[in-house]
């Protein structure tokens, strides 16, 4: 038992990433990763909202008639997100301001609309929330990895902390700017997809 | 006052563009641009939901959602504006119900032709985007119904150039590990690349 929530938990990190082989919830992926502090806000919305929307709409996967499970899901996700957005303006609202409509984009985001079809109308609740954890995560690791990638070299920071000190500052370093600016995220997360295919090259589409 | 407008739709379709210069869409960018024709249908679907949803989130935002909004119904201090993303969601779902029924009743042709991709539009985060950011932008009335119409254009120039990228792109010898997706992504951010030279433009 405690294997399958493990696998369930895990498989979405490397073997089915959500963005890197299920193309879902992308758009937030690329727009809010210029800094690693907006893209580690901005997982731990994506995490909450998946787990549990996961979790309500398993739990009442029984009394939903299929006709409108659709609108039954946006509602959750919606309130949710609406909570996560007030939690976030409540908390850290600098960050708030930088991620400006993505946190309510989340509600769009296809990860969460298509975990809770695929995953959280199947089974029960428990394995739900974990699925929706290991999703979470899953894109988080996108997210972070990219979000580390342009904000250190594009300008030599982290978190907002001088690593590599800039020549303007005095040091060595010289920003290269276009990392900040959106085409680089495409390119990053292309040579990500990249690199996890040659490790797993059983991921690789053939046309 | 006319210029406002016309170059409010311009800024709206190339310097910030929905696709490249904002992400927004990207899932069904990325899915469904293999072919022209489908890339196209889809955009045309597009440009419609987002010109219709765009003006009425506006009145509603205007109206009733708004900070003091409720005053014209003796609710002076009433503040719904934490409401907006469930409101703007439920008025997107409706509408491309409301249209899907129409097109199926009035233009039978039309609705063949959009057919599949008509419920997808509700989950296309560049509609529930277009909202948001004519609300954070404080756009009025005529404002926010040249920025629907335009950001609509935007999506789908983009969409439909990057189908004729791909369709071109199957002669096309691409190292294993990058098939399908993996150059996809290279491909947008070097048309994105393209799109940025649209950014210094002053309107």
């Amino acid at each position: 038992m405690a294997s399958k929530y493990k696998k369930v938990l895990l498989d979405p990190l490397f073997n089915n990433n959500p963005i890197a082989l299920q193309i879902l919830g992308v758009c937030s992926a690329l727009a809010v990763t210029s800094q690693l502090k907006t893209s580690v806000v901005m997982s731990m919305a994506v995490i909450f909202v998946v787990a549990f929307s996961n979790l309500a709409v398993s739990l009442i996967r029984n009394h939903i008639p299929s006709s409108v499970r659709i609108i039954v899901e946006m509602t959750i996700i919606a309130s949710l997100v609406i909570i996560a957005d007030q939690l976030i303006k409540a908390f850290a609202f600098d960050v708030s301001k930088q991620l400006s409509v993505y946190v309510g984009l989340i509600i769009t985001n296809c990860i969460i609309m298509g975990r809770a079809e695929a995953y959280a109308l199947q089974n029960p609740p428990g394995a739900s929330f974990i699925d929706g954890l290991g999703n979470g995560l899953g894109y988080s690791f996108v997210l972070i990895v990219v979000g580390f990638v342009r904000e250190l070299f594009g300008a030599g920071k982290l978190f907002g902390y001088a690593v590599l000190p800039s020549v303007n500052d005095g040091g060595f370093y010289v920003p290269n700017g276009l990392l900040l600016l959106p085409p680089s995220a495409f390119f990053l997360i292309g040579l990500l997809i990249w690199a996890i295919r040659t490790w797993k090259p059983e991921q690789i589409e053939e046309e | 006052m006319l210029e406002h407008y016309l170059s409010l739709i311009v800024k709206s379709i190339f310097i910030e563009n929905m696709a490249l210069a904002f992400f927004l869409g990207m899932c069904t960018y990325l899915a469904v641009s293999k072919k022209v024709e489908t890339a196209f249908g889809l955009g045309i679907a597009v440009v419609v939901v987002q010109a219709i949803t765009v003006p009425v989130n506006n009145l509603l935002f205007q109206y009733v959602l708004k900070e003091g909004a409720l005053s014209w119904a003796g609710l002076e201090n009433v503040d719904l504006s934490f409401l907006g993303l469930i409101t703007y969601i439920g008025v997107i779902a409706a509408m491309v119900q409301i249209l899907e029924m129409a097109l199926d009743k009035f233009v039978p042709s039309l609705y063949n032709a959009l057919g599949i991709f008509l419920p997808l539009i509700t989950v296309n985060c560049a509609i529930l985007g277009g909202s948001l950011f004519m609300v954070e932008r404080d756009y009025n009335f005529p404002e926010s119904i040249a920025y629907g119409f335009g950001s609509g254009i935007g999506w789908a120039l983009a969409i439909v150039a990057l189908a004729g990228i791909r369709e071109k792109m199957k002669y096309s010898n691409v190292p294993p590990g990058l098939r399908g997706l993996g150059i996809t992504f290279i491909t947008v951010g070097l048309m994105a690349i393209a799109f940025m030279l649209f950014s210094g433009i002053q309107l």
